[in-house]
């Protein structure tokens, strides 16, 4: 299995997933605006995905063989941006254009713009979709890729997510993999307040995915749920993973006026400080 | 009117989706649980492990398509025009055109000529949609013949396309596959000095037999198949208007952002010359029998007849003028 580089150990994967952070709140405060809160949530898991779990090859973006990543909670693409040039995309320079004219780093990832975004995402609960379309097209050539699909708990309100749901159980598609960004806030406020998704564990078993269910912040918990998820078990799998919007900066944590809003120079002063 | 009946385009469809599979081993095909009506389960027998159906859920659909684009495939996604492009659209926009990944889309049923079913699964407004989408080709085929091209030119493409077909018999324009079929060329399929009726899809049937009566009229009509609408192909579009002295556009669709108004945007830019239109003038249809539908909505070759008529009658005075 060619992987990128070394696999990083657990106490490896908490550091990169703190400077991961740290590249999300400089990234939102240089373009003045964008998704802070969905991004520090998703840290870590996509820290154990792209440094430690995920076969794929910085300098080969398109190679037939990688796993798939797709942030299908696409406003949360800062933090997918930040682990691809941790890992060598591109420049860790590049982050600084995010959302400005003529960069590749739109403001909602883009697969034609920039090389390794593997779907355009951004409008709510077509990810998974795309990501079962991926794995049947990788079965039919006898690839053992995995597919792995962020949503957002906010997310699984849209109608697409659960027909998705219900062919990739249907087409036994394993090697479909769903984490649940289970940080309990969408844009207008509590998930339990705009719209009830719970028992979302009950729910995706239900469709008859098998369903992991864990702390989305604790890297060992993380890095061990991605790795069961990729068994071939004749059912594709959700991995609940219940975290904290804004993850890491204080006074983002559970703080939904940073679900979208970029910090002041002041308050970015604080967050690299806490993140230091 | 004379013309011999073929099959359908959506039957077309359907052999020449077998043609598609047999050269490209790439091909895979999907379809929202109407196979049986699309015609995709012509290739689900031949090729059940390409063959992929949804279910009822389009929106699922075409995000799976683009999936399987991404991995190299070429997949045909098909259902009813109104349900694939109205539930499908947000998929269509960002999974299929913004990514610009290589989705076939054919639709069935486009049109009003469904009949019976009504307005429900009636598709009107297809072709503006797809002319929508940025990087899409749109493709209109008028018989059997047209569409096998049509079909066989999209796998050959390298990114999304749309194909509308229709579900009655559609009447022969060919009497074999057009070798000259190339997507963004329209096919001269008569000549005539006076008026050039651009037309696809159904009418162009209907447009050769207007052809046909004007002709006993003492009016020479020229006719174009365009069966693509977008890249429209501007030089018939300019030639016929330096060539003849109008043109009329003719197609079973909204009259608003269909083949009318992309033929017009042409012909203002680059020759503006008199024009007329035949197409559905901002209604839904209702349920009928086909020939009865097409009459009451103004969709037959007299409609065309008129049409060209009013288009060569020497210019009214401006109403404005007028009324000064």
């Amino acid at each position: 299995m060619a992987q990128f580089g070394p696999a990083q150990t657990v106490p490896e994967l908490e550091q990169t997933a703190k400077q991961l952070r740290r590249h999300v709140v400089r990234m939102v405060f240089e373009a003045g605006s964008g998704h802070p809160g969905g991004s520090l949530s998703a840290a870590d898991v996509v820290a154990a995905l792209y440094f430690r779990v995920m076969k794929h090859d910085p300098a080969s973006p398109t190679w037939p063989d990688r796993d798939r990543f797709i942030m299908s909670k696409g406003h949360a693409v800062p933090i997918v941006y930040a682990a691809m040039a941790e890992a060598g995309y591109f420049p860790v320079s590049e982050l600084t254009t995010l959302r400005k004219l003529n960069s590749r780093l739109q403001g909602h990832p883009s697969a034609k713009d920039l090389p390794g975004i593997e779907a355009s995402t951004g409008s709510l609960g077509q990810g998974l979709s795309i990501g079962l379309g991926m794995a049947l097209g990788l079965r039919m050539d006898g690839r053992s890729s995995t597919v792995y699909v962020m949503l957002g708990d906010g997310e699984i309100e849209e109608g697409q997510v659960w027909e998705a749901a219900m062919a990739a159980a249907h087409y036994k598609a394993d090697n479909l993999v769903a984490i649940l960004d289970r940080n309990r806030f969408q844009l207008d406020g509590p998930t339990a307040e705009i719209m009830e998704v719970e028992p979302v564990v009950d729910k995706w078993r239900a469709f008859g995915w098998r369903v992991l269910d864990i702390d989305g912040h604790a890297m060992q918990q993380v890095v061990h749920a991605l790795e069961v998820a990729r068994e071939r078990t004749g059912r594709p799998t959700v991995i609940v993973a219940h975290t904290i919007k804004g993850k890491g900066v204080s006074y983002m944590e559970n703080n939904n006026a940073f679900h979208g809003k970029a910090p002041t120079r002041e308050e970015l002063e604080r967050a690299l400080q806490e993140l230091a | 009117m004379g013309r011999p009946l073929g099959m359908a385009t959506r039957q077309a469809y359907g052999k020449a989706l077998v043609e598609a599979g047999k050269l490209y081993p790439n091909v895979v095909v999907l379809d929202g649980d109407l196979s049986k009506s699309t015609m995709t389960a012509d290739f689900a027998k031949a090729f059940p492990d390409r063959f992929i159906n949804v279910g009822i859920a389009e929106a699922n659909m075409v995000g799976i398509a683009a999936g399987l684009a991404t991995t190299g495939k070429i997949p045909f996604a098909s259902s009813f025009a109104c349900f694939l492009m109205c539930k499908g659209y947000d998929q269509l926009r960002l999974a299929v055109t913004y990514a610009e990944n290589n989705v076939k889309i054919v639709v069935s049923h486009g049109g009003i000529s469904i009949g019976e079913d009504g307005v429900s699964q009636m598709s009107v407004e297809d072709v503006a949609l797809a002319c929508a989408l940025p990087k899409m080709v749109v493709m209109v085929p008028s018989d059997e013949h047209c569409t096998r091209q049509a079909v066989l030119a999209a796998a050959a493409h390298e990114g999304p396309t749309f194909i509308r077909t229709g579900r009655p018999k559609a009447p022969l324009v060919y009497s074999a596959p057009p070798a000259d079929f190339r997507i963004g060329k329209a096919i001269q399929v008569r000549d005539g000095s006076d008026v050039t009726i651009i037309a696809n899809g159904l009418m162009v049937a209907a447009a050769l037999d207007a052809a046909d009566i004007l002709q006993q009229r003492g009016v020479g009509a020229r006719v174009l198949d365009m069966h693509t609408v977008k890249p429209i192909d501007e030089e018939a579009v300019c030639r016929a208007a330096y060539e003849t002295r109008a043109i009329v556009v003719a197609e079973e669709h909204l009259s608003y952002g269909g083949l009318g108004g992309v033929v017009a945007q042409a012909a203002a830019r680059l020759r503006p010359t008199r024009m007329e239109f035949v197409a559905i003038d901002d209604t839904y249809a209702e349920s009928g029998d086909m020939d009865g539908l097409m009459e009451k909505y103004g969709l037959t070759a007299k409609d065309i007849v008129a049409a060209a008529e009013r288009a060569l009658a020497p210019a009214k005075a401006h109403p404005a003028a007028v009324t000064a």
